[in-house]
């Protein structure tokens, strides 16, 4: 057992709580995550591979992962300009503005994804100017990087937020006396002191969006092959009575959710060393 | 992340009074103009991916009056679907409240081998799509599934139940309280549970008296979050529930019945109390980093703001 | 400092619980209907008219409670143990499902009732918008290049498999080949913008969103939809000819048995065949299985050259693993379309 030797201590309780916690998520996660593993396991790996590399799975992933990785350049562009605008400007409503990035977090996915289609099927609030210009989002792939964006959008500016909060200004000043000017400043000074938070904030949102269900399959055309994405075609695939290749598909996103989580919590290490 | 602690300077403080100050400005500070673009771009992103849906969800629940709204949310099968999902949260928050404090304090204020990869694990249910975890949960416990045949012989239902809705839901929110008290706890090391127990309190005494005033803040901040997103699973619930109206539909998922039975005023009616639910959270979370903030201005503490959901 | 006082709370939560639990558990004859997406407002009725039927009858207060999904899906949640007392699906496939992947009900379970235990009929017609601006008549229409179709996904919906070989059956009739019928049916599906997983979905699409210029639709869904989803704005193309399309239903022996409501369950089947509820089922555009009752309803639902699917398709199962299966011919034009 990896968890048995630790440090001397007076604190009490570390056999309880330890025990506790690693009974409480062996019941509830790692008992059920090694269900999923074996059932997979039960298949030959000539039926693991056709499942999951069967080229409307492969389409799938290139827009689950394809439409994530947009949705989570979006939001790392105007997550770092929101949470700059938060921590370094003075506006009225600022307060109000701050509370409300949590709102997605916060904010069923299914409600969401109503309230997205509202906007920008055809005949929504949006998009119904855009349908004049040809534009449609609702339906398309556009529309999955919408919901997704949404879905996201938290995670830059909260992990960016306390970064630039406790970001030294007099680092700025002595890079300005050497006589730099602004933009040097910010591309020399600040950006690379943001980067690892800029980085984790990315990876969340990449992270969240991947797997992401409620909000999506409103607007998403479900298309195979076009607008379909993976948590979609695990529950068709289900549906259809094709356990085996639904449990393959999900060990595939179960695995590529670990390693993400892996890189995640790496960067954080990076961002607190960077930062002691 | 959001453990980063530092001495936080007045703005501009170090810059003197002397008649560089101008030239300082141009370089540590924006131009005006950029500013106001800046401000500009960030509000209008805001507007379009926030204010937007959620104006939609309560301009359409209260679209045709009061009482179309009233009427759709104490419909019965509304109110069943209400009903479950206080049921189902009132079990999984103080579950999964135990399991982040108990987490938070093992991980918080012991050393011990293997502790990164228990986090990550703590952490698993953030990034697994909520599908797949419905799927797990019926390939184990349904009447096809390993232990499905053993459960009906004991005549117990769990999937396409309250149990089965009980366990993805805690599945899926398992994280929230441990990972906002497990930064919280680690920050503020163990020095004043150490001098607790000197002075002869026992464990028990220092959690309550000690530790738990210290991150109580945190801790009600996961708890809402945790119980806003309980109430607003849908993907896992979806794939256990069996849709049985006025019985295993929670709110989300009536919410979907609605939509499909072109009630769509009162399915955002029901939007309109996950959204109102939602709106509730942020604010009590803004009341507690301002509470927070307040305290340590008066304690004359310095750094220590947490924003990361 | 104040004493935060978790103890208070959680005893306050184990309150609440135990009474949301004794809530949900009021012992009362209850049946699960678990059916499909377009029938949700008509079994609504029936249950009323069904619960009158046995008060009078028995004394006995039954409770009927819905569960609707797409056809396929809910077999599924059958199959894996959603406590069903009657399934009312649609299409045989997902009913013959219980039986060979679960052994829920006995092979011979379409036998048990009258008219394939099908006691109501509908048929696959064609929706457009009003004054049918592209000008579609018939099936042909479909596969034409400016026309955008909505039609749910076969995989997932039983509508949208009748859908699907309602449009196979017209060409293989038409054209004489399955190379062409494959080729017509190809072209259709290359027309489709949006795929939604159930029945209803599509509807939601069509009419809500204003997506596409024809939906393929049931009969009933789409007299609904021009009834109650907006007057006027919408009108039914009848094609030259369509499938019979055959809803079936049955109890599930298992869990009748299991919950001692077999009785009831029995009872509720065969009340579909009386002369009122086939009336109700005519009322929401179905066609009653009776024809004394149908001949009622004849000037509602337009007289329709019907072709049934044992005749074109050798039945359901051939159906099923010819089109629908992974590797099938649906899936053969999905992955042409999308070379």
């Amino acid at each position: 057992m990896a968890f048995a030797r630790r440090q001397q201590s007076v604190i009490p309780g570390f056999g309880i709580t330890l025990g506790f916690t690693v009974f409480y998520l062996g019941f509830l996660l790692l008992i059920p995550i090694a269900g999923l593993l074996l059932y997979t396991a039960q298949m030959s790996w000539d039926d693991f591979w056709r499942a999951v590399s069967n080229r409307q799975v492969v389409a799938s992933y290139k827009l689950s992962f394809g439409a994530s990785f947009i949705a989570a350049l979006i939001n790392l562009v105007f997550g770092a300009i929101v949470a700059w605008v938060l921590v370094r400007y003075q506006f009225t409503g600022k307060r109000i503005v701050d509370a409300l990035v949590d709102l997605p977090f916060a904010m069923p996915t299914a409600v969401a994804g109503i309230a997205l289609v509202t906007l920008y099927a055809p005949t929504g609030w949006i998009g119904q100017y855009l349908d004049v210009f040809g534009i449609r989002i609702a339906y398309t792939q556009l529309g999955v990087v919408v919901a997704l964006t949404y879905i996201g959008l938290p995670f830059v500016v909260r992990t960016v937020q306390p970064v630039l909060e406790d970001l030294d200004k007099e680092v700025e000043e002595a890079s300005a006396i050497m006589g730099a000017n602004r933009l040097t400043t910010i591309r020399r000074v600040i950006l690379p002191a943001l980067l690892p938070a800029l980085l984790t904030g990315f990876a969340l949102a990449f992270a969240r969006a991947v797997g992401e269900y409620g909000s999506v399959i409103f607007i998403s055309g479900n298309l195979p092959f076009r607008t379909e994405i993976t948590p979609l075609l695990i529950v068709a695939k289900a549906e259809q009575y094709d356990y085996p290749g639904a449990a393959a598909i999900g060990t595939v996103m179960l695995l590529t959710a670990f390693v993400l989580l892996l890189i995640i919590n790496g960067l954080q290490w990076w961002t607190s060393r960077r930062y002691r | 992340m959001s453990s980063l602690a530092s001495e936080n300077r007045a703005p501009g403080a170090a810059a003197g009074a002397s008649g560089h100050k101008l030239a300082w400005h141009r370089a540590t500070e924006e131009p005006a103009w950029l500013r106001r673009v800046l401000i500009g771009v960030a509000l209008s992103f805001l507007a379009l991916f926030l204010v937007l849906p959620l104006t939609v969800v309560i301009y359409s629940a209260f679209e045709q009056g009061l009482k179309v709204w009233y009427d759709a949310i104490v419909e019965p099968d509304a109110a069943a679907a209400i009903r479950l999902t206080l049921l189902v949260v009132v079990i999984v928050v103080p579950l999964n409240l135990v399991f982040g404090v108990v987490a938070a304090w093992a991980i918080a204020k012991f050393e011990f081998r293997g502790k990164s990869v228990l986090i990550t694990l703590i952490d698993l249910p953030f990034a697994i799509s909520p599908v797949v975890v419905g799927l797990i949960f019926v390939i184990l416990l349904g009447s096809q599934g390993w232990l499905g045949p053993w459960l009906a012989s004991h005549e117990m239902r769990i999937i396409f139940a309250v149990p089965g809705i009980i366990l993805v839901i805690a599945f899926g929110t398992l994280p929230f309280v441990a990972r906002e008290l497990i930064p919280l706890m680690q920050q503020q090391g163990k020095e004043e549970e150490e001098s607790s127990l000197t002075l002869g309190a026992n464990g028990w005494q220092t959690f309550w008296r000690v530790t738990l005033p210290n991150v109580k803040w945190g801790l009600i901040y996961g708890v809402i979050l945790c119980n806003a997103r309980a109430m607003g699973e849908f993907g896992a619930v979806a794939v256990v529930s069996g849709r049985i109206r006025g019985e295993t539909n929670t709110m989300p998922l009536h919410i979907e019945v609605l939509y499909n039975e072109y009630m769509f005023t009162a399915a955002f009616a029901v939007s309109s109390l996950l959204a109102a639910l939602a709106i509730v959270t942020i604010a009590v979370k803004s009341f507690v980093e301002w509470n927070d903030e307040r305290a340590q201005g008066a304690a004359g503490l310095t750094g220590l703001t947490r924003k990361t959901p | 400092m104040r004493r935060f006082n978790l103890r208070k709370l959680a005893l306050a939560g184990l309150v609440t619980a135990t009474l949301g639990l004794s809530a949900l558990a009021s012992a009362q004859t209850s049946l699960l209907n678990v059916s499909y997406d377009p029938t949700r407002e008509f079994y609504r009725e029936y249950n009323t008219a069904f619960q009158q039927h046995w008060q009078t009858l028995k004394g006995e207060t039954v409770n009927v409670r819905q569960s609707h999904g797409g056809s396929g899906s809910q077999a599924r949640a059958v199959i894996d143990g959603l406590d069903a007392d009657v399934v009312t699906l649609a299409l045989a496939y997902d009913v013959g499902a219980l039986h060979d992947r679960a052994d829920l009900i006995p092979a011979d379970w379409q036998s048990r009732l009258p008219s394939n235990s099908s006691p109501y009929t509908s048929t696959i017609v064609l929706l457009v918008r009003a004054g049918n601006p592209k000008n579609i008549k018939d099936w042909d229409d479909l596969a034409r290049d400016d026309v955008a179709v909505i039609t749910p996904n076969p995989k997932t919906s039983g509508g949208a498999r009748w859908n699907y070989l309602a449009a196979w059956g017209y060409a293989l009739k038409k054209y004489g080949s399955e190379e062409k019928a494959y080729e017509f049916t190809r072209k259709v599906y290359a027309n489709v913008p949006v795929l939604d997983p159930a029945a209803r979905g599509a509807t939601n699409t069509f009419v809500q969103r204003r997506i596409g210029d024809v939906f393929i639709a049931w009969e009933n869904e789409a007299f609904l939809s021009v009834e109650q989803l907006g007057k006027g704005e919408y009108e039914i193309v009848v094609p030259s000819v369509s499938i019979l399309a055959e809803p079936p239903v049955t109890i599930v022996d298992k869990n009748v048995d299991r919950k001692g409501t077999r009785e009831v369950a029995q009872a509720y089947l065969e009340f579909l065949y009386t002369d009122d509820a086939q009336r109700l089922a005519g009322k929401h555009y179905y066609r009653p299985s009776n024809p004394t009752i149908a001949a009622e309803f004849a000037d509602r639902v337009p007289a329709v050259n019907l072709f049934g699917i044992d005749e074109v398709f050798g039945g359901w199962k051939v159906a099923q693993e010819t089109h629908f299966n992974d590797g099938g011919v649906f899936d053969r034009i999905l992955s042409e379309i999308n070379k």
